[in-house]
């Protein structure tokens, strides 16, 4: 699976932190999202989209290796 | 104020109902009777409020979520049709809005000023201390008389300590704050009231402000008065700020832990669970379940349609009653702390989703894990219905806890 995250939109709830604190980290100065890994392994892909369905503002999306090219 | 019509849902045959509508007798943990019908079988339709508008109420859970992340619905609460919840409320939403009741770019420019302070790792950093809080008044209290009032004893001193020493507010002043935070959150506030508390709080904030200038500290008043110094940020604005994360930072907390104990309290068996256990993810879980099941913030979430959405509103309320939607909670009236409820409302959703949730997290596993193992056989002098609920409060709760041990 590819994480992408939109740092621009990102309001710093820390629900991703919670989710999956291996794929997802806050910005010191701000608390804006960072990611930690574009590719999480495998047994981190149900954190990952606990993350994407709790993030309030919705800026962060997955692409699942079924849809790539 | 437009005729909307409402494809899918019948809205002009569903009764116009005064809101907010009376719990039921002897339920003092769910939702009012009349907000489960409305969620069955008309789930966005229109309720009368306080000042005779008739906005529209949204009540299931995914109509929730999707109405509170759309971007063409707006928490400007300046705007005409705004749905305030009394003449208090409308008054200090007037004179102090900060980002809560704003748009972005606004809203998001600053939040992000005060959103390092309640990142995951400064909150987790923050565990010892409220753990010492916690404990400390523990030994006050089983030192002292009883009964006591929990509330006074406990559940408003934690967060408030906490929430102090956070933005470098003296803990000294709280009779000062906390009695003006009181007035604001009360429905049945006047005008001339609320006016006169947010003017007292303001310029207490303005005056803070004004010493972390001169005597800059590690706090998030400091930070702000950093960002004024800087210019980027406007006095009145750091003021505003301060005064919605102190306000924020202890009442609602403050209920978590109140009528949070009173409903483990009438779960002896989920309460046993949660002291038996030492198991940190089982207390996360406990936290969770109580936010969802307790929903504290429970006269809903007001918000503008600035234009045509789906239903066509223009007024929208979301009710958190979606925490107690079937379709996202099975069962969804039982309190169960071993569900997995992480995808509760009760910090609402969308980018005005509570800035110091992982603190409002934290405060609660703290005290849920601390306060019913120290004292085991905590119980209730008095029955249920002798207990003053917060009916009246735009933060659910209780006014009074009597315990004994």
């Amino acid at each position: 699976m590819k994480v992408i995250v939109d740092q621009n939109k990102c309001v710093a709830s820390g629900q991703c932190v919670l989710s999956a604190p291996e794929v997802f980290d806050q910005r010191e100065e701000d608390g804006i999202v960072v990611l930690l890994t574009e590719t999480p392994p495998e047994h981190l892909a149900d954190d990952v989209r606990q993350a994407t369905a709790l993030c309030p503002a919705r800026v962060i999306w997955v692409e699942e290796q079924e849809q790539k090219e | 104020m437009n005729t909307i019509s409402a494809p899918g849902t019948d809205a002009p045959s569903a009764e116009v109902s005064d809101y907010p509508m009376p719990r039921a007798t002897g339920c003092p943990f769910d939702p009012p009777p009349a907000l489960y019908m409305r969620q069955a079988q008309a789930p966005v339709s229109r309720v009368r409020l306080w000042d005779g508008s008739t906005p529209w109420l949204a009540t299931r859970y995914e109509d929730m979520r999707t109405l509170l992340a759309d971007p063409r619905i707006s928490s400007d609460s300046t705007r005409p049709h705004y749905p305030h919840q009394g003449p208090g409320p409308k008054e200090r939403r007037t004179q102090s809005r900060a980002f809560i009741a704003m748009d972005d770019p606004e809203h998001a420019r600053l939040r992000r000023m005060a959103t390092a302070a309640f990142s995951i790792k400064h909150v987790e950093a923050l565990r010892p201390t409220i753990q010492k809080i916690v404990d400390g008044l523990i030994d006050t209290m089983l030192a002292g008389p009883r009964p006591v009032d929990l509330v006074q004893a406990f559940a408003l001193p934690v967060p408030s300590l906490v929430i102090c020493e956070l933005l470098g507010v003296p803990y000294a002043d709280h009779d000062f704050f906390q009695s003006n935070s009181k007035t604001l959150i009360n429905r049945d506030t006047t005008r001339e009231q609320a006016r006169a508390a947010t003017q007292r709080l303001i310029d207490y904030l303005d005056g803070t402000i004004g010493d972390k200038l001169a005597h800059p500290a590690d706090d998030l008043l400091s930070t702000l008065a950093e960002r004024v110094r800087a210019g980027e940020l406007s006095r009145h604005e750091a003021a505003d700020t301060g005064m919605l994360l102190l306000i924020a930072g202890h009442e609602t907390t403050a209920n978590m832990i109140a009528l949070g104990t009173l409903a483990l309290l009438q779960h002896p068996d989920q309460l046993a669970q949660l002291r038996e256990s030492g198991d940190p993810q089982l207390v996360a879980s406990a936290v969770e379940e109580l936010l969802r099941y307790l929903t504290i913030v429970h006269s809903g979430r007001r918000r503008v349609a600035l234009e045509d959405i789906e239903i066509g509103g223009q007024t929208i309320r979301a009710n958190d009653i979606g925490n107690r939607d079937p379709a996202d909670f099975p069962d969804p009236d039982r309190l169960d702390i071993g569900r997995n409820a992480r995808h509760h409302v009760a910090f609402g959703f969308g980018v005005h989703q509570c800035l110091g949730q992982p603190l409002a997290r934290v405060e609660p596993q703290v005290v849920y894990s601390t306060l019913y193992r120290r004292i085991p056989t905590l119980q209730l002098p008095v029955d249920l219905d002798g207990i003053p609920f917060r009916h009246d409060a735009l933060v659910y709760g209780v006014y009074e806890l009597p315990i004994t041990w």
